[in-house]
């Protein structure tokens, strides 16, 4: 083993969970998500800039609910400890 | 407070002391009283809630007691405030029909807008709104007027096919989506209302509390100063970006609401 993989290894003050790890593979979907809503929402808004302010809350409003997902594995990740 | 429940900022810990680092956690949400009042006890966050309240009621009465055709320029902001939610929120989702909802819309986006708030203004510096009991509270009350508006305007048997069955679709469909939108529409709406208002503000918190701590932690030698730099850059970025988060949030909220409550307000096909 190499004097930094030791180092790393030694390291036990980074202390951590397996809920770390589980948020991070939650915030997958929702970060997929949350992309392909701007996108096509900055898409429409340049197709048609005239309905820009209608567009703009319907993907807010899309943004939200996508974004519950992540922050639900956020909060789970502490309750369940 | 047992000892790992320090902050960094109570202790003269810093990098290379082998003292480990402090790191935030749920405990950093939990605040000593300071008053009983009865089997209450009174604490920062109940402080800052009650505050906010007289602040937003202060400055609504200070703007619109005696209202003047040609406004001041208190008026002025308020007006524009109170515009932003009218034309923005009730006209855009709800059409004619969300003018009486106006003033509850007004009052939850400035009370989750000032709620939020507090978590950048100095010396108070925690959202009252990453409680879970405020944004819960929040959401009973939608639910409540939501229930209330949908019974209201289409009777029980309407009001429960209002909420169990959209219209439009292929009858085999209806035995999968009858139950499906049952649960949605009672009780997960103002289950994802709540939690997704509490989470953002939680995790904003603990994000601006983990970069500040790690600023102070990494001072003191030269190297830890070296990294103490971005870190505090980092902690100043971000108090811009949850800025920009709570007000999203509030308009978020106030925007779900209109939302289910134009839901109810539709008549029965």
């Amino acid at each position: 083993m190499s004097a930094a993989l030791e180092t790393l290894a030694a390291a036990d003050s980074i202390g951590g969970s397996i809920n770390t790890v589980g948020f991070g593979l939650a915030a997958i979907g929702p970060g997929i998500g949350v992309g392909i809503v701007f996108g096509n929402g900055v898409q429409a808004m340049a197709r048609q800039p005239e309905a820009a302010g209608l567009i703009r809350t319907n993907m807010l409003l899309g943004f939200a609910v996508i974004e519950a997902l992540a922050l639900m594995g956020f909060v789970l990740a502490f309750a369940i400890s | 407070m047992s000892n790992e429940e320090v902050l960094a900022f109570e202790t003269d810990c810093h990098l290379f002391q082998d003292c480990g680092f402090p790191a935030p956690s749920v405990w950093s949400f939990l605040f000593e009283p300071i008053a009983h009042i009865g089997p209450i006890e009174f604490n920062k966050i109940m402080l800052l809630a009650f505050l906010g309240t007289a602040l937003i009621l202060t400055f609504f009465w200070a703007a619109f007691a005696s209202p003047k055709v040609v406004p001041g320029k208190l008026q002025m902001v308020a007006e524009a405030g109170y515009d932003f939610v009218r034309r923005g929120v009730a006209r855009e989702i709800m059409g004619k029909k969300g003018e009486p909802f106006v003033p509850f819309l007004v009052s939850l986006f400035f009370f989750v807008w000032v709620m939020n708030l507090w978590a950048v203004i100095p010396f108070a510096q925690f959202p009252v709104t990453s409680a879970i009991a405020f944004p819960a509270g929040l959401a009973v009350v939608v639910w409540v007027t939501y229930m209330t508006v949908t019974f209201r305007t289409n009777g029980f048997v309407g009001g429960l096919r209002n909420l169990c069955v959209p219209s439009g679709l292929p009858k085999p469909i209806y035995v999968i989506l009858t139950p499906i939108e049952f649960i949605s529409n009672v009780f997960l709406r103002p289950f994802t209302l709540a939690v997704r208002l509490f989470a953002n503000m939680f995790a904003g918190h603990l994000l601006l509390l983990l970069f500040t701590i790690a600023s102070w932690y990494m001072l003191g030698s030269f190297v830890g100063t070296l990294y103490a730099i971005p870190s505090l850059t980092l902690a100043l970025v971000l108090t811009a970006f949850e800025m920009f988060i709570q007000a999203l949030q509030a308009y978020v909220f106030v925007v779900l609401t209109a939302n289910y409550l134009s839901q109810a307000l539709e008549e029965a096909h």
